[in-house]
């Protein structure tokens, strides 16, 4: 008697409300992420554009917009283009290592082993913890006087002798000499982005039906001829999507470089995101700063589409 | 007659020859599948033992530097400092006097004090924008909710290294400059797209009769969503918690460019950059450092990293 009228007695008990109207309220509860997003992407992003266009400094930071000269200035400096050819380099081989990599490593991680939980916790590390803590690890290792590497090649009798295989020299300096810098900062980079793309690709190869596999094995297919026909094919989205981000993440990336060898030797390991840092915040530089990291937008959009139609493709299957 | 039991004679020597046979083949078969047996045994063997060398390969490659950093916490400075000793093991006894100056000597506490306010502040105003954004993009909008929520988590992709010089300014402008406010205002520039789109796919799960009952039974639209999905969603709130919290931590150009104040540092940008006196890096106390604040966050990141990719694979992965 007492207890509220059941459920289903008033099938549209009250309608009309703020609260209840759909598509008032589906807008009201989006806006505050959309207007967040246009106020800190959106704008800053123009203003980006703005000040590429404009002689900004940090002392001076009003907008006299002045055409296209810092792009053309910015082209005319051999350490931009140094940076921008090491942008490239270090994102491809770094995600090309990764990928082959990770494909390795997620097909040892599909089969049954024990301590499968402290292999996953200690392969995933580099992703986990904050990149620069991780990053002043290598700086560590990567010294030019304690590396512990240096003291396994001597160990190994591969270095500080006379008739050793790197030299008389007793160390490697890996940060000190360019051809080991860019190969130290490309080692970092893989380190960092291998867990993540493991991770996809283990979704991937999981994915796949076992049946089909064992079909085509009943069918006489040669273990080559699975993977090349089956295995392939069906995880090349997820390997795409896997590829993308890794290179979202190493092409913009300041960290690596920045703690390792703060572009050095002689700008000879210096990409964009550093570039840009230096220029226009320690160099107060804005104009020129926003211009050289503008560099990177086409790339990031191209990847955007790929990325698109990825999830595109995938929705249709 | 004769010709019957010729035919048994036949018969008989023909099952006798057979059976013969048999034996042999059964005694050859047996002592093939031995063979077989143990190569395979043997292979199989094999590849435990390279399954184990490749995975130990792997671990030891992500994990080392993070066991170099723990040999540098615990080792005096003349061990660290003496290039002929081994350096994987403890050639004097080990210390905490590392320890000791990165809690008493450094702000280490205070940057580990900045982190969690930050964090804190920024999950706060990612789950408040993020989770009614993805209900709503995941319920009410069908078509167009779709292509917003990509043109949202697309945002993801615009990185903090285009955005940091005018966000810069806009920190000047606003008086945030070496204040924690600029960070904590920033960072959700990188969690409400990530975050929105995750929980887009959690409230998707989520069967729609549900709220619908929960509306004949007298609840309002939004009061559905409040007191009946957003609780059954909370495996998904509780994920971007996380990682609202460990992006945050993780972040370091916005805090590299927005704070050069010692006290102000979070642990990302403080432990690299001051704990470095002139040009002399302080190895331990920084190795000290660097594994105390990896850690934890790599331990709880650990439990939600699939999540984490099944955002980045959009449902690439079926």
């Amino acid at each position: 008697m007492t207890s509220p009228a059941p459920a289903g007695s008033s099938p549209a008990p009250y309608r009309g409300g703020i609260l209840d109207r759909k598509e008032t309220l589906a807008k009201l509860l989006i806006a505050p992420a959309v207007v967040y997003i246009a106020a800190m992407i959106g704008a800053p992003f123009v203003l980006a554009i703005l000040y590429s266009l404009s002689d900004a400094t940090t002392g001076d930071p009003s907008l006299h917009l002045v055409g296209l000269r810092n792009f053309t200035a910015a082209l005319a400096d051999p350490v931009f283009r140094l940076a921008l050819w090491n942008t490239f380099v270090f994102t491809l081989v770094s995600q090309t290592l990764v990928i082959i990599l990770s494909r390795i490593l997620a097909n040892a991680l599909l089969k049954p082993f024990r301590g499968k939980w402290l292999v996953r916790f200690l392969i995933l590390l580099p992703w986990t913890a904050p990149i620069s803590l991780g990053t002043i690890g290598w700086l560590w290792m990567y010294d030019s006087i304690f590396s512990p590497i240096d003291w396994v090649l001597r160990y190994l009798g591969a270095l500080g002798t006379a008739t050793a295989l790197l030299g008389p020299e007793t160390n490697m300096y890996w940060l000190g000499v360019p051809g080991l810098a860019i190969a130290s900062v490309i080692v970092v980079n893989v380190w960092r982005i291998l867990p993540l793309a493991t991770v996809i690709q283990l979704g991937g190869l999981s994915s796949i039906p076992k049946d089909l596999l064992e079909a085509a094995e009943v069918d006489g297919a040669s273990p080559w001829r699975r993977t090349l026909m089956i295995t392939i094919p069906l995880t090349l989205p997820i390997v795409s999507i896997a590829f993308l981000f890794g290179v979202v993440f190493t092409f913009t990336d300041l960290v690596v470089v920045y703690v390792l060898t703060r572009g050095g030797p002689v700008h000879m390991t210096q990409v964009l995101a550093s570039w840009t840092f230096f220029k226009g915040i320690e160099g107060g530089d804005l104009a020129q700063g926003a211009a050289i990291s503008l560099f990177m937008f086409p790339v990031l959009a191209v990847v955007a589409i790929f990325i698109l139609r990825m999830a595109r493709r995938t929705e249709v299957v | 007659m004769r010709r019957i039991r010729q035919g048994a004679a036949t018969e008989a020597y023909w099952a006798s020859t057979m059976r013969e046979r048999n034996e042999a083949g059964a005694d050859a078969a047996a002592l093939e599948c031995h063979r077989i047996y143990e190569l395979k045994h043997l292979g199989k063997l094999a590849r435990r033992g390279g399954l184990y060398t490749l995975l130990g390969g792997f671990a030891f490659f992500g994990a080392f530097p993070f066991y170099w950093m723990v040999i540098a916490t615990f080792k005096t400075d003349h061990d660290l400092f003496s290039p002929l000793n081994n350096p994987f093991l403890f050639n004097e006894p080990p210390t905490l006097d590392h320890l000791h100056v990165l809690f008493y000597d450094t702000h280490f506490v205070q940057y580990l004090t900045n982190t969690a306010i930050v964090g804190f502040a920024v999950v706060v105003i990612t789950l408040a924008t993020a989770v009614p954004a993805a209900y709503a993009l995941a319920r009410w909008a069908r078509g167009w909710g779709e292509t917003m929520g990509i043109g949202i988590f697309l945002t993801y992709l615009v990185p903090p290294t285009i955005l940091f010089i005018p966000l810069s300014r806009f920190a000047a402008l606003f008086g945030l400059q070496e204040s924690l406010w600029s960070l904590i205002l920033v960072y959700p520039t990188f969690t409400i797209p990530f975050c929105t789109w995750l929980l887009m796919g959690f409230f998707k799960t989520i069967p729609k009769d549900i709220e619908e009952q929960a509306m004949i039974d007298g609840l309002s639209r939004f009061g559905a969503m409040a007191k009946v999905v957003f609780p059954l969603a909370i495996s998904g709130i509780l994920t971007v918690v996380v990682f609202a919290f460990t992006l945050s931590m993780h972040e370091f150009i916005y805090a590299l460019t927005f704070i050069s104040v010692s006290a102000k540092k979070t642990v990302s940008i403080g432990v690299p950059t001051e704990l470095v006196r002139g040009d002399v890096f302080q190895w331990g106390p920084l190795m000290a450092g660097a594994l105390i604040a990896s850690l934890p966050v790599a331990v709880v990141y650990t439990f939600f990293l699939d999540r984490f990719v099944a955002g980045f694979t959009m449902g690439a992965v079926k």
